[in-house]
């Protein structure tokens, strides 16, 4: 749920990265690291901005930028990628490596977890063969020392010849020492001797013979004996790196990948190899002399955890218990704030009345600005403020506790067999809180062919947006008939609806397998981090500035424009009806076939900036004064509904279309800018209406049939 | 000796293993040598997921989940 200021603004960040805008004497930091090692945390706390973190691998999927200050110096903090390598697997890496290599940094700071250092070193050692300009940072200390492993920082420095500062940073320690590293290193105050991995004579002597054959300027621009690595690695990413970032002509490359190919031959295929397992055999040879495990059983309590949320019996049963429990609380919690927020906006809706009434102002102005734009958008706080301050929080608790990787773990085989990503799960999760943060974590996947699926599948989840709607109904037509279990039913029902979104997900991921996007599954690989103690209060101040209020805040711009167009589309008139009554009927036949009305299927239309709109623009719709009614109470929204002819149909095929309709505008939007394709994007629009219609016919029509409504 | 080996997707979980050889082949073989599967690593299973896959491995400190289809592709020689 990345759905942070950062994050959502930087649609294509990746474009103008390597060519950041400086400011005069600006020097540029970049902050490499594998990820979930707190590297986002870090950024954040040197520069004050908010990129959101969370305690599963792959959270940065776009290139955040920050500045800050030290020595009345400025510094320009760029945060990569999490990656485990450079060797350049996936786009990320190549990123990472690309802005490392090419930009070249000022300094380039290496995040390390303390409690699994030795697999970091793997990445150190790989920067450290591009720049000698770096500075490690340890972090997790704290976490380190709870699991009684001890690490000699000083000796690693020696060996590894850069600056090492251990640090904490969700509790800012050792960040000025870390500023102050960097400065040393960026002004070159450090005396450096960065370590390079021996790989051997035969690597190493074909190496050389290839960096001779390089080019007089590529030798300036790039440090050849690990380019001459790469090229023996076979890496052909290279190559059009090189030609994109140094301007190498076609020829030059031709030459390159003629000698680099000849050399190889005499290696064969072994060379990958032979560079991995040197840097593997480097990386544990310098933990056996820093790391000191006085716990030789550090993982056990996080073993422990796993064998119960990961286990055959217990796994899926806590999965939707925590899962009904989050909406439970959600449910219950909300009501009573909700029903305070409506008093409040009522009473200075009746103080706005009469003062426009005591300005004389026409009926129509009255009609727009209070009917139409206040209560709409008072509504849409009032039903969302409550639920999202609640559900945020919980989510991201089990955000940082470190549950969401296991989650992927339990849930992937049915991904698999649907050929679809094992990450997908988590691209998901995201999804319940905004689906076009839902379809910027799909970067998260590098195959392709399984990102597209993730993200036209996206939709599928319902987010935030559309909890309101879907809580209502269960609330008033499913929760009312358990009498006083109400609060219960309900989450049950919401809980229902989640595993309809589920199993239709994976359906439709495997018709998009057989059809459109043809293909097996990639080979993937998901880490199942330590688990962490989440600060609560840091928590409830994050989830609460970063998504609340960002998705309230999107959602009222969109309300209050919206809220104008419904009032006159509603007060409009044209032979004799509204506009939207026109409408309702143009589209009552296919509506009635699918268990609904005209009014709710042009409400779903008319909500397509925001789902958020569908409920008051549909209460709008059924009363004839062209505004919102007072609607104190969901029961006095039962009523309505019910005066307009609805049943336990009705609500259950508003709630499916609800799950599966067309993306909304801004996740529309965020498709074409991340698919890069019209014909994805239209995809996506398509594939969720044509599920929700069938699936509503279907429904109605069996309900219908068997005599049921 | 050879006898001895078997693909890490059959090593029972609780066991232990040496890695002796990865028959994966480029982005595969790629992504299993970064996660640290060098001949001689030694590989733990974990558990594996409640559906049966994928399994998790203990590998050089860290937990990874890998699915069978790649587990297979990793020669072990189960230590005792």
């Amino acid at each position: 749920m990345d759905f942070t200021v950062n994050s959502t603004e930087s649609g294509a960040p990746n474009k103008d990265l390597l060519q950041p805008e400086l400011f005069p004497g600006e020097l540029v930091v970049a902050l490499a690291g594998n990820p979930n090692t707190g590297k986002s945390t870090i950024f954040n706390a040197l520069t004050g901005l908010r990129q959101h973190t969370g305690n599963w691998p792959g959270k940065t999927v776009s290139g955040a930028r920050g500045r800050y200050m030290h020595r009345q110096k400025n510094f320009l903090l760029v945060d990569l990628p999490g990656t485990y390598s450079l060797l350049a697997n996936s786009a990320e890496e190549e990123i990472a490596r690309d802005f490392i290599c090419f930009s070249r940094p000022a300094v380039t700071v290496v995040v390390t977890d303390a409690t699994c250092l030795e697999r970091n070193l793997n990445l150190v050692l790989q920067v450290l063969e591009i720049t000698g300009q770096v500075v490690v940072c340890v972090n997790l200390m704290d976490e380190a020392r709870r699991k009684k492993i001890h690490l000699d920082l000083p000796a690693l420095s020696q060996l590894l010849g850069v600056p090492v500062v251990g640090t904490n940073a969700r509790d800012g320690q050792g960040l000025s020492e870390l500023k102050e590293a960097v400065y040393r290193v960026a002004f070159n105050l450090e005396s450096l001797h960065p370590a390079r991995v021996k790989y051997g004579p035969g690597l190493e002597q074909a190496a050389a013979e290839l960096a001779a054959g390089f080019g007089a300027s590529l030798k300036e621009q790039v440090n050849q004996r690990w380019l001459a690595l790469r090229l023996l690695e076979g890496d052909s990413t290279i190559l059009s790196s090189l030609q994109r970032h140094l301007g190498l002509p076609h020829p030059q490359i031709e030459a390159l990948l003629e000698l680099s190919s000849k050399v190889r031959q005499k290696g064969g295929s072994t060379f990958q190899d032979a560079v991995v397992s040197a840097l593997v055999d480097r990386a544990e040879k310098i933990a056996s002399r820093v790391v000191r495990l006085e716990n030789m059983e550090q993982n056990r309590l996080d073993r422990k955890i796993d064998n119960v949320v990961t286990s055959r019996k217990w796994g899926f049963p806590i999965m939707l218990a925590l899962l009904g429990l989050v909406f439970w609380i959600t449910i219950s919690g909300a009501n009573y704030p909700s029903e305070l927020l409506s008093a409040a906006f009522h009473f200075s809706e009746e103080k706005l009345t009469a003062l426009f009434v005591r300005a004389g102002s026409p009926d129509w102005l009255h009609g727009a600005l209070v009917s139409g734009l206040y209560k709409t958008l008072t509504w849409v706080i009032a039903v969302m403020l409550p639920p999202m301050a609640i559900f945020f929080p919980l989510f991201t608790l089990l955000e940082d506790l470190g549950y969401l990787p296991r989650v992927a773990f339990n849930l992937d085989n049915s991904f698999k067999k649907a050929r679809a990503h094992g990450k997908q799960a988590l691209t998901m999760c995201m999804g319940f809180g905004c689906n076009a943060a839902g379809v910027i974590s799909c970067r998260i996947i590098d195959s392709p062919r399984e990102r597209l699926i993730a993200t036209i599948t996206n939709n599928f989840v319902p987010c935030n947006g559309r909890f309101p709607l879907l809580i209502a109904l269960s609330t008033i037509f499913i929760g009312k008939a358990a009498g006083a279990l109400a609060s219960l039913a309900a989450a049950g029902a919401l809980l229902g609806s989640i595993m309809i979104s589920f199993f239709i997900t994976l359906l439709v991921s495997r018709v998009l397998s057989a059809t459109a996007l043809k293909g097996l599954p990639s080979s993937f690989t998901l880490e199942l981090p330590p688990y962490r103690m989440p600060r609560v209060g840091r928590v409830l101040m994050r989830s609460i500035m970063d998504r609340t209020l960002f998705v309230l805040g999107r959602a009222v711009t969109v309300a209050a424009p919206a809220g104008l167009v419904i009032w006159f589309m509603a007060n409009v008139t044209v032979d004799g009806a509204s506009l939207l009554k026109h409408g309702a009927a143009f589209l009552e036949p296919l509506a009635r076939l699918m268990g609904l009305d005209g009014f709710i299927l042009m409400a779903f239309i008319l909500g397509f900036p925001a789902n958020e709109l569908v409920i008051p623009i549909l209460i709008m719709s059924y009363l004839s004064t062209g505004s919102m009614l007072e609607l104190e109470s969901l029961e006095d929204l039962r009523q309505l509904f019910l005066a307009n002819g609805w049943t336990w149909l009705t609500a259950v095929c508003t709630m499916l279309f609800a799950l599966n309709h067309f993306p909304c505008g801004t996740t529309l939007l965020t498709i074409r800018q991340e698919t890069n394709s019209f014909k994805m994007t239209f995809l996506s629009f398509l594939v969720p209406t044509l599920t929700g219609i069938i699936i509503c016919i279907i429904i109605a029509g069996t309900a219908r049939l068997l005599g049921l409504a | 000796m050879h006898e001895l080996l078997i693909s890490l997707n059959r090593l029972a979980p609780g066991s232990m293993a040496k890695v002796v050889q990865l028959s994966a082949e480029g982005p595969t073989r790629r992504r299993l040598l970064d996660l640290g599967l060098v001949a001689g690593t030694l590989v733990e299973s974990l558990r594996k997921s409640p559906s049966g896959d994928p399994t998790a491995y203990q590998i050089r400190g860290a937990v990874i989940a890998l699915r069978s289809e790649e587990a297979a592709k990793i020669l072990v020689e189960p230590a005792y």
